[in-house]
């Protein structure tokens, strides 16, 4: 079993490796084609070498494993597959709100390995389930932010929702959120920390929406590149919590890249980030 | 099992991870923002490796259907990703001979 432990750890860190490789050469126009598939390369790997995992689940999960195993399969060929063809098929103008979706499901992703960390028979101390929660926090702002980015651009929603006021409310929502993610944490082992889980992540999807909506179409690319960089974050975050080094690295590297990122697609439009987030804020009652 | 010592190491991976992503990026051409927050978009999408492990984990019907829905969503990201950047990079292939000429026309 120990020797099973070391090939997984070896293999993600092979993987880790490949995927920063890969990511340096795509920032090069001369060996951009070839990063992608070093980094392809390196996710292959990773998510093969994940599977060895069913030889050491905990003994909790036993009598549930074939189930689990079958689940994973399936989701891995429902949710791939469908990425795959929808991304195939789309005309090349509509890639940006593909991009948009496709981040989305990774946050989605990240939030759904902190609902499983909150609600968890697992003994944790309170440090790993406060940075669940911020996890938890980034990655679900992430999903509703990009599906509301994504129908922007798709054209599903054409105008800008603002009104007065309406910083103050995104701050409280933002705010009460973040309180009940603290909850949750503290009341993890009592009754009630389900009730203070369910309502932090409707809040925290909730913030993601509250934010995105008055944001006009022709920024989103800038707000995509940030929701990217959230979602980088927050699985750097429950890499932390599911103790695995490949992705708190993975997720870190693409949290301050894409962070570099969003501050240059500003700089491009003349623009500072605070400036696109926030200037049209409260516009209404001005108008 | 995650002790304080285990807290301050991930710290460290941290900054020496954000260093790396800060590296990496910083002198990017302006014509390569788009593929490149694709790619790192696909290179996130290893939330998916979370989601198996904690899918393989799960004791109960909810983490079951979470774990399911996560381990959906992030080979999206993970697939969908790939596919979209390939498509991008693929207008930068450098061996093509017409391909510089078409950027020109632009």
């Amino acid at each position: 079993m120990i020797l099973l432990e070391y090939i997984v750890a070896i293999s993600a860190l092979i993987a880790s490796g490949l995927l920063v490789y890969g990511l340096k050469r795509m920032s090069s126009p001369v060996t951009a084609v070839s990063g992608i598939v070093t980094a392809g390369w390196g996710m292959l790997f990773v998510t093969a070498a994940s599977f060895l995992g069913i030889f050491s689940v905990s003994e909790a999960a036993k009598p549930h494993l074939v189930v689990n195993v079958i689940l994973a399969i399936l989701g891995l060929v429902i949710g791939g597959g469908w990425a795959g063809w929808k991304g195939r098929s789309v005309a090349m103008t509509a890639m940006p709100q593909m991009v948009a979706l496709f981040n989305g499901m990774g946050g989605g992703a990240a939030a759904a390995v902190s609902v499983i960390a909150l609600t968890g028979p697992k003994e944790t101390g309170i440090v790993p389930l406060l940075v669940t929660v911020a996890g938890g926090l980034i990655g679900s702002m992430s999903l509703s932010g990009s599906i509301i980015a994504w129908a922007k651009l798709d054209g599903r929603m054409n105008k800008p929702i603002r009104f007065g006021g309406q910083r103050i409310i995104n701050a409280a929502v933002f705010m009460l959120t973040v309180l009940l993610g603290i909850m949750a944490a503290f009341l993890y082992h009592q009754d009630g920390g389900g009730i203070a889980t369910l309502l932090f992540f409707i809040g925290a999807l909730l913030a993601g929406i509250c934010m995105t909506v008055p944001i006009g179409g022709a920024d989103m690319p800038v707000v995509i590149s940030l929701y990217n960089a959230f979602t980088g974050l927050a699985v750097g975050l429950e890499g932390y919590v599911m103790a695995d080094p490949a992705l708190m690295i993975a997720g870190m590297v693409v949290g301050s890249a894409g962070t570099l990122l969003t501050v240059m697609m500003a700089k491009g439009m003349n623009r500072s980030i605070s400036n696109v987030l926030f200037s049209n804020f409260g516009e209404a009652s001005a108008s | 099992m995650i002790t304080a010592m285990t807290f301050i190491i991930a710290l460290y991976i941290f900054m020496l991870a954000a260093f790396t992503g800060y590296e990496v990026i910083s002198r990017v051409p302006s014509i390569l923002h788009t593929p490149l927050m694709s790619g790192s978009n696909f290179v996130h999408g290893i939330v998916v490796v979370g989601a198996l492990t904690a899918l393989f984990n799960a004791s109960s019907v909810l983490e079951q259907v979470v774990g399911f829905l996560g381990v959906m969503m992030g080979a999206g990201n993970v697939v969908g990703g790939y596919v979209v950047t390939d498509r991008m990079l693929a207008m930068f292939k450098p061996s093509d001979k017409a391909a510089p000429q078409k950027g020109a026309q632009k």
